[in-house]
């Protein structure tokens, strides 16, 4: 494992660094989904790629949102607003670990001065209708990365099964970096003719959102697009597989799970605004849990999905 | 390396008798399930080669993050031979009668013998069974063990079909005698065997082959794995222990974290650190809880000051700077973690002292369960059956009232969200921060006691009412709504509940009359479940006061149903029929919770029925207070006694009563006496009456029983010289009338018919 590399200098590095080395490794590099999410695994190339018989390698970053997380850019790691990497592999390749303890050395953790662990961590997604079995990956006791074997998406079993490794990049950045609080965190290169720290670019706007997400955020308009999504979901997924039009196949998976993704980002600011009692809470999980499973019946049905014409 | 001692024991194996070593390598095992693994890998092999009859000397399991390994020692080299004789028809019966028996021995008829026997001459059929060699049947064996194995979590990876734990890589299976080591061949979905692991993730110097148990232990430790577990646990408490002592400090013991954390890694290496000191001010369970559960730190305390101001941290590797990288790490993640317990600490601390209320009003809006009402709801109605319960201990009922309704607010604190398990002790730091009486704070720590058969109950008078009440609620509510533990399931802890609140009277040596607090909270979930309003709600609550004034049930439905007019009364009779036989439940589940939990001291069940079924049984002070001294007095030589002669009179009444079609119950009278011991029994039960009455009016059980004991002589003798069934009609009937004499005499102490023996 010894292989020294120099340190990186700033956020943005490590973020390169990690697509490097993924792509290097055969991923392909995916951008962001153009939608609000709470995490990585939401990107429908993990979510919806996880399923069915067809081989996939991606990895990418996720902007990811978490309202009830924000703290008006005060908490030195606690923000509405972060950056996740992920990488999903199906099938789960037999050296997963080490391509993964490969990466942390790519990013600059020296493996012979540190100590890394691998902490029983299983994940479930009651929202999604998953779990996996994993870890958390500790670096010197810190939680730098969630590690999961997918067994089951939207109600379906993963076969074959994925492997999911999702990088809290903010927390991993800082701990790589030194930085005690994430605002202080060097955006770009420290040396540059316009240096940026990460509170240049993004204390602003926790402050906003963390205002926006716990009061003003309108509840009654967030319920109606909650129930709207929903039902437009449902109305997506009772088409035909037919399309009238074209006389083709086009099964709908993608546009319904959209309205899937748009259905769990308003629960959570719901939630965030503190207007959702617990036996509420359970029953709001299970209709976005509903939707998604629908869209893993839907999304199997397809070609990506391992369908196959007669 | 020092050997478990099962193995150090066996060495004395013949040369024939090889020794089996087989270890399964995966990706990292949970800690919590690795001990239990290893037993089971131990359990299922041996298990299997035994039933193949491969028996061996020894054996011995191990766990590491990675590998369950197993080594058998002393095993035989082959299965036995067994021989086995079949008596068949005889050589001239029909044809069909021979096919079957050659079927079913799966011979043909050459290989049959025929032997003479008395009935004439029999076929027989000898079958073999062939010894087989151990590889064989370690391979079937260990492949069974691997597909079936009962992982309390399994999973698949890749594109295979077989489940682990975690993804398996190797499977190295090797048996050994002096000639060498060979290699077991199988293969489990594409995984072969071998004879080579590899040591440490880290540490390790790549993949290396084993040629028996002894140089498999010796090169994990070279390539830096400790193999047992305990040897791990016992290496990490040592340092750290010492480590602490060289400070001046100690570690705070945690078994089950030190298990956990043996389970973490293969090669412990123990470091100690620095609590910054902005957060020594946090409560010490805060910082234990924080430290333990997101960190698996142990703590370290000052003897001196009680503070815990360092933490132990263990390492899986040496790192050339000593673990100063890793330590200054583990420091950071602890001061982030640390920070945001700080905040709650802090944020809570605020709310506290402004008075709790926007914590309690959030109570409003949090479901306790949804045919239960919310939290609030469920709150005022502990508040209100605390302030009824307050007047048996003593304990001013505003007092007990303010109690319960703070005694749940730190459920809306933001420290008790983050870490549940601090409930309670929360709630007791803010009632404190508030100002509250110091009674007060330790109810809301107090009232959730005892939350095991083990648990100590509350130790202070207001605890016990709100703990009391809290438990009462509870259970008459999931009565109310018929969620009542079936079998297995008890998903409410019900039973756990009720245990308590026998405890807690018990303990106490509270005079308490569970009825009429059942009633009345069994009544109040009823109202709040039926849409009784206006009128309706007033007359029931008119009933709750009655109740609580007057604690008869049926009485005080009829004064609130005496005051409304007939065609209004239909509500009421709707709400509060039901309530009597769901409270006759509910007391008879307290009552087999009580019979549990006396028979585990050691008192008979009879005798506790015999005193179940007296009257004032609600009353579970009295209750067992009886039950003790009924116990007591059957152990004695005079009880024994007594009671047969009761049993005795008894069923010569009964079948006298049966014959007759009369009850003997009075009008026994000394002067148709006829004999000395006769008229010896009238003197003693009319002096033993004497004595009882008074003592069971002061529930003196002892004396009363004390006082029947003295019957014993003169039963025994009554029995010994008088015939019950005279000729004589009149002294029959005087006699039969003296016997029930007896019985309501024993009676009225327990229902000795309940006494077997």
């Amino acid at each position: 494992m010894a292989q020294t590399t120099t340190k990186p200098r700033s956020f943005q590095e490590i973020i390169l660094r990690l697509q490097n080395y993924w792509a290097e490794k055969g991923c392909a590099v995916m951008q962001p989904y153009d939608m609000e999410v709470g995490a990585g695994t939401f990107h429908p190339a993990t979510t919806l790629r996880s399923l069915g018989s067809r081989p996939w390698a991606a990895a990418y970053v996720q902007p990811s949102r978490r309202p009830t997380d924000g703290r008006y850019g005060e908490n030195p790691n606690r923000l509405q607003h972060y950056y996740q990497y992920q990488v999903l592999i199906k099938p789960s390749p037999p050296n997963l670990q080490d391509l993964y303890l490969g990466s942390l050395q790519a990013i600059g953790i020296d493996m012979d001065l540190h100590d890394i662990r691998f902490v029983e961590d299983d994940w479930e997604s009651p929202t999604l209708g998953a779990w996996g079995l994993g870890w958390e990956v500790w670096c010197d006791g810190m939680e730098v990365s969630q590690f999961t074997y997918f067994q089951q998406v939207g109600g379906h079993d993963c076969h074959p099964v994925s492997g999911e490794l999702t990088y809290g990049l903010e927390r991993l950045a800082m701990y790589v970096l030194g930085v005690d609080h994430v605002m202080d965190m060097p955006f770009n290169n420290p040396d540059a003719p316009i240096a940026l720290k990460y509170g240049d670019v993004f204390r602003q706007t926790e402050q906003e959102y963390s205002r926006w997400n716990f009061d003003v955020a309108n509840t009654d308009m967030l319920l109606k697009h909650f129930e709207e999504a929903e039902a437009e979901c449902e109305a997506i997924l009772s088409q035909d597989y037919d399309d009238p039009k074209t006389g083709k196949r086009i099964v709908m998976a993608h546009p319904a799970y959209d309205q899937c993704i748009k259905a769990s980002h308003l629960f959570n600011l719901l939630d965030a605004r503190g207007v959702i009692s617990v036996t509420e809470r359970q029953a709001y999980i299970g209709r976005v849990r509903a939707l998604a499973k629908k869209c893993a019946d839907a999304f199997v049905q397809t070609e990506a999905g391992g369908w196959a014409a007669e | 390396m020092n050997l478990p001692l099962p193995i150090a024991q066996l060495r004395r194996k013949a040369t024939d008798m090889p020794d089996l070593l087989i270890e399964l390598f995966s990706e990292e095992i949970p800690a919590r399930m690795q001990a239990r693994a290893a037993d089971d890998l131990k359990k299922r092999v041996t298990d299997g080669l035994v039933n193949a009859g491969l028996t061996y000397a020894g054996a011995a399991a191990f766990s590491t993050p990675r590998r369950l390994a197993l080594t058998i020692e002393g095993l035989l080299a082959e299965s036995p031979t067994l021989r086995e004789e079949r008596k068949g028809p005889r050589v001239d019966a029909p044809e069909k009668a021979i096919e079957g028996f050659l079927r079913g021995a799966g011979l043909t008829r050459d290989q049959l013998e025929e032997r003479d026997e008395k009935k004439g001459r029999v076929f027989f059929a000898v079958i073999e069974k062939p010894g087989r060699p151990a590889a064989e049947i370690v391979a079937e064996v260990l492949e069974d063990a691997i597909r079936n194995f009962p992982w309390p979590k399994s999973m698949r990876w890749g594109a295979g079909s077989l489940r682990w734990v975690r993804p398996l890589h190797s499977i190295l299976c090797i048996l050994s005698d002096e000639a060498g080591a060979e290699v077991v061949p199988m293969d489990v979905d594409g995984i072969t065997s071998g004879n080579t692991t590899q040591g440490h993730r880290f540490m390790g110097s790549g993949r290396f082959a084993v040629s028996g148990f002894d140089d498999y232990a010796a090169k994990l430790k070279r390539d830096h794995v400790i193999l047992s577990a305990e040897e791990r646990a016992n290496a990490i408490w040592q340092d750290a222990t010492n480590m602490a002592f060289a400070s001046g400090l100690e570690v705070v013991e945690d078994r089950g974290l030190l298990a956990e954390v043996a389970g973490l890694v293969e090669w412990p290496v123990v470091l100690m650190g620095e609590i910054g000191a902005d957060f020594l001010s946090l409560p010490p369970e805060v910082l234990q809880t924080s430290m333990k559960e997101h960190q698996k730190f142990f703590s370290v305390k000052n003897p001196k000051t009680g503070r815990i101001e360092r933490f132990i941290t263990v390492a899986n590797r040496e790192t050339v700077d000593h673990g100063k990288t890793i330590l200054a790490g583990n420091q950071k993640v602890l001061s982030a973690r640390l920070s945001d317990a700080k905040f709650f600490w802090e944020n809570d601390l605020r709310v506290a002292k402004a008075g709790m209320s926007e914590w309690t009003e959030r109570l409003s809006n949090v479901t306790f369960h949804n045919k239960l009402g919310t939290q609030a709801a469920r709150i005022a109605r502990i508040a209100a059956l605390s302030r009824e319960i307050a007047p048996v201990l003593s304990v001013d009922p505003d007092l007990a009232q303010q109690a319960a309704q703070v005694a749940k607010a730190d459920l809306s604190s933001e420290m008790v969200y983050e870490f549940p398990e601090l409930q309670g002790l929360m709630g007791r730091y803010y009632a404190e921060a508030a100002g509250l009486p110091q009674a007060v704070a330790n109810a809301c720590q107090q009232h959730y006691a005892p939350l095991g058969p083990s648990d100590d109950v509350p130790s202070e008078d207001v605890s016990s009412i709100v703990a009391l009440a809290d438990k009462l609620d509870t259970l008459t509510g999931f009565w109310a709504i018929d969620e009542k533990p079936t079998g297995s399931k008890d998903p409410f802890a019900l039973r756990r509940a009720a245990l308590g609140v026998i405890r807690i009277v018990l303990t106490g040596d509270m005079r308490v009359n569970l009825d009429r607090f059942i009633d009345s909270q069994l009544l109040k979930h009823h109202i709040t479940q039926s849409d009784a309003d206006g009128a309706d709600l007033a007359a029931l609550n008119d009933m709750l006061d009655e109740i609580a004034d007057h604690g008869v049930f049926g009485a005080a439905l009829e004064t609130v149903l005496a005051k409304l007019a007939p065609d209004a009364q239909a509500k009421v009779q709707e709400v509060a029929a039901p309530v009597p036989d769901i409270s006759a439940d509910l007391l008879a589940f307290f009552h087999d919770r009580l019979k549990v939990y006396l028979r585990d001291q050691g008192m008979r069940h009879d005798v506790i029925d015999a005193c179940l079924s007296m009257p004032g049984n609600d009353d579970l002070t009295l209750l067992v207070k009886r039950a003790r001294a009924l116990g007591g007095f059957l152990t004695t030589d005079d009880g024994e006694n007594l009671l047969q002669g009761f049993k005795r009179a008894n069923n010569i009444l009964t079948q006298a009563e049966e014959k007759d079609g009369v009850e003997y119950s009075f009008g026994a009278d000394v002067k148709f006496a006829e004999t000395d011991e006769e008229k010896a029994l009238f003197a003693a039960l009319d002096s033993a009456e004497a004595q009882i009455a008074p003592a069971m009016q002061a529930e003196d059980f002892e004396a009363a029983m004390s006082a029947m004991a003295s019957l014993r002589a003169p039963i025994d003798a009554f029995f010994t010289a008088v015939q019950v069934n005279s000729d004589n009609q009149v002294v029959r009937r005087n006699r039969l009338n003296l016997l029930s004499r007896i019985r309501v005499i024993c009676l009225s102490v327990a229902d000795l018919n309940r006494i077997e023996g």
